[in-house]
């Protein structure tokens, strides 16, 4: 069950889909007017990804690689399908402020996204957790978006107001709110997260491209790929041949014991 | 020895301005239009000026304090945006407003953009959108001697086509029954933000700066001329003076002419650049108060134009002295 943390981990914090990866921007910048609606978004695509992510990872042997993103598109429509008709039979209001971006879902490259690069090359289980990760990372996106959004601009949290109506900002409840707060807590994000070439201030010179993303052209970032990996690959051996030799060492020790013993 | 050798690259220009001294002349040449507002709004206008002031520069010196940048709050960049800001608000309008309108234009168009030099587009009237768009009710409710009315500019929008503009200005909106004239449009008796009611003080003080040389005379004068072919053209109205004359000194077009499409940061620094500025900004003008709901538009005609400016000067980049351009297609 190593493989299901890690996917949940990775999807809700090392490549958070909002915050990191830049994905589903359409519905971040759309429906989060309210801590609500951008609960409720990012749950329903939740559900349609761990779905999804499921069944394409059941049909990965089957499905033929040319059709392959005809066949997932078909997969992803199907379940928001059946998702839309639920929430127009069980949650209404939450339906009807959340509109057409649910049907829109179907073109959500997150979803996509997880099915090409994980669900297709993945058995079930993972696949599954690999959605939920992702999902819950969305959903985590959204809503505090949606919470900083519903503060200052209407001055209350889930529907709860508490701040009265004179001192409301409109501001960030329209389209450039939306904006601003995005960019305003990916800023927070990579601020406080671990160092990487997009956040050491004034580069970090053991990276092969320096660090400096402002004269980055692309190509140096796959050298330092290139580099972080072989660096772990290394690591990698060196642990293994510590482990063999420390091994070895017991094994020699343990025989010469016996040996010693044995005079 | 080391101070000898004073090693640069090129342009060797030797000036004695520097940002400090050009912020604060603009200042200065904003005092005309301030104290004209303080005395046609009274207490609440130099309470706006002080709270809209003392907001920016606190602001830029928290941020940079926090983000441990060199200190540069006193260098008169900060006060100017609040002092162009509070110029741009109804004088009724609430103090902790513009506090969070002066935290807005500081912290989020100016600095996090890079502070100084590096915004995209001016902090005053970027928080002045802002506003707009966040307060409009209180933003566009203007009190002159103790009515509150429309403004001029609002009175001729909404005024019949078949009248003249000075019988239109005479009879005032039919409610309040305030009546102007372009003489008091002039001056600035009238109802309007702080500092954009008298153009007689904003010109004094745009004057001012052309002759001092901190300013070119090309997108002012491009920038009114273009607004008034174009009123002319499409305003309705045919050749009528009044009209023309009403549009003019009316709103904010010329505090926006001579103090905001100015700003260096936010301007175009090639010649031909600032004349094209001039005229996008005279036409977007226009159309915003001709054919827009809202009987203003400088505004928003100035920062979308900010937005342009990349592209202006692009495409007019003037040719080195010396170098021939390209001759037939060779």
């Amino acid at each position: 069950m190593n493989t299901c943390t890690e996917r949940l981990k990775n999807g809700i914090i090392t490549e958070n889909p909002t915050f990191v990866m830049m994905l589903g921007m359409c519905p971040t910048l759309a429906v989060t007017s309210s801590a609500m609606n951008g609960l409720g978004m990012g749950l329903t695509t939740t559900a349609v990804l761990v779905l999804s992510n499921a069944f394409i990872s059941l049909l990965r042997k089957v499905i033929p690689d040319k059709v392959r993103i005809p066949a997932f598109i078909v997969v992803v429509a199907s379940f928001v399908t059946i998702i839309q008709l639920l929430l127009q039979a069980f949650l209404p209001a939450l339906n009807s402020a959340l509109g057409v971006y649910i049907p829109l879902i179907v073109v959500n490259c997150i979803i996509l996204g997880r099915a090409e690069a994980y669900a297709s090359k993945n058995s079930v289980v993972p696949s599954i957790f690999d959605g939920l990760g992702m999902g819950l990372g969305f959903t985590v996106g959204l809503t505090l978006i949606g919470i900083c959004r519903e503060v200052l601009g209407s001055g209350a949290v889930f529907g709860f107001q508490f701040i009265p109506e004179d001192f409301h900002i409109t501001f960030f409840v329209l389209a450039p709110g939306a904006f601003l707060v995005l960019a305003c807590l990916t800023a927070v994000q990579n601020k406080l997260k671990l160092p990487s070439a997009t956040n050491v201030p004034g580069g970090d010179s053991s990276m092969a491209c320096g660090g400096n993303c402002a004269q980055c052209t692309g190509a140096s970032c796959v050298a330092n790929k290139g580099i972080i990996e072989a660096e772990r690959v290394a690591q990698k051996a060196a642990k293994a041949q510590a482990a063999k030799e420390a091994a070895a060492k017991a094994k020699a020790a343990k025989e010469a014991q016996q040996a010693k013993k044995g005079e | 020895m080391g101070n000898l050798l004073n090693i640069s690259s090129s342009p060797h220009v030797r000036d004695k301005s520097s940002t400090q001294s050009i912020m604060w002349c603009v200042i200065l040449a904003l005092l005309p239009a301030t104290l004209f507002g303080i005395y046609n709004f009274g207490v609440n206008a130099i309470i706006l000026i002080i709270a809209c002031m003392a907001t920016c520069m606190l602001t830029e010196f928290i941020w940079q304090k926090a983000m441990k940048l060199p200190i540069t709050y006193t260098d008169g960049s900060a006060a100017l945006t609040g002092l162009l800001l509070a110029l741009n608000l109804s004088s009724t309008f609430p103090v902790w407003m513009a506090v969070i309108g002066s935290v807005f234009a500081i912290l989020v168009v100016k600095q996090l953009f890079g502070g100084l030099g590096q915004n995209f587009m001016n902090p005053a009237l970027g928080a002045r959108c802002f506003l707009m768009v966040s307060f409009a009710g209180k933003m566009t409710s203007f009190t002159y001697d103790g009515i509150t009315g429309p403004t001029p500019l609002a009175i001729i929008k909404n005024g019949d086509k078949a009248m003249s503009v000075a019988d239109i200005l005479a009879a005032g909106d039919g409610q309040t029954q305030v009546s102007t004239s372009v003489l008091d449009m002039f001056i600035g008796n009238i109802g309007g933000t702080i500092g954009e009611t008298s153009a007689i003080a904003i010109l004094i003080g745009g004057a001012a700066l052309i002759a001092l040389k901190i300013i070119s005379w090309k997108i002012p004068v491009c920038y009114i001329g273009t607004f008034a072919v174009f009123a002319l053209i499409f305003g309705g109205r045919g050749f009528d003076i009044t009209y023309l004359a009403a549009e003019i000194c009316g709103g904010g077009i010329m505090l926006g002419a001579f103090f905001m499409a100015t700003d260096y940061v936010t301007s175009p620094i090639t010649p031909r650049g600032q004349i094209v500025f001039g005229v996008l900004l005279g036409v977007l003008t226009g159309i915003f108060r001709i054919f827009g709901a809202s009987a203003e538009g400088v505004s928003y005609a100035i920062i979308i134009c900010n937005l342009l400016v990349p592209l202006i000067e692009k495409v007019t980049i003037p040719v080195p002295f010396g170098k021939e351009g390209i001759k037939d297609g060779k």
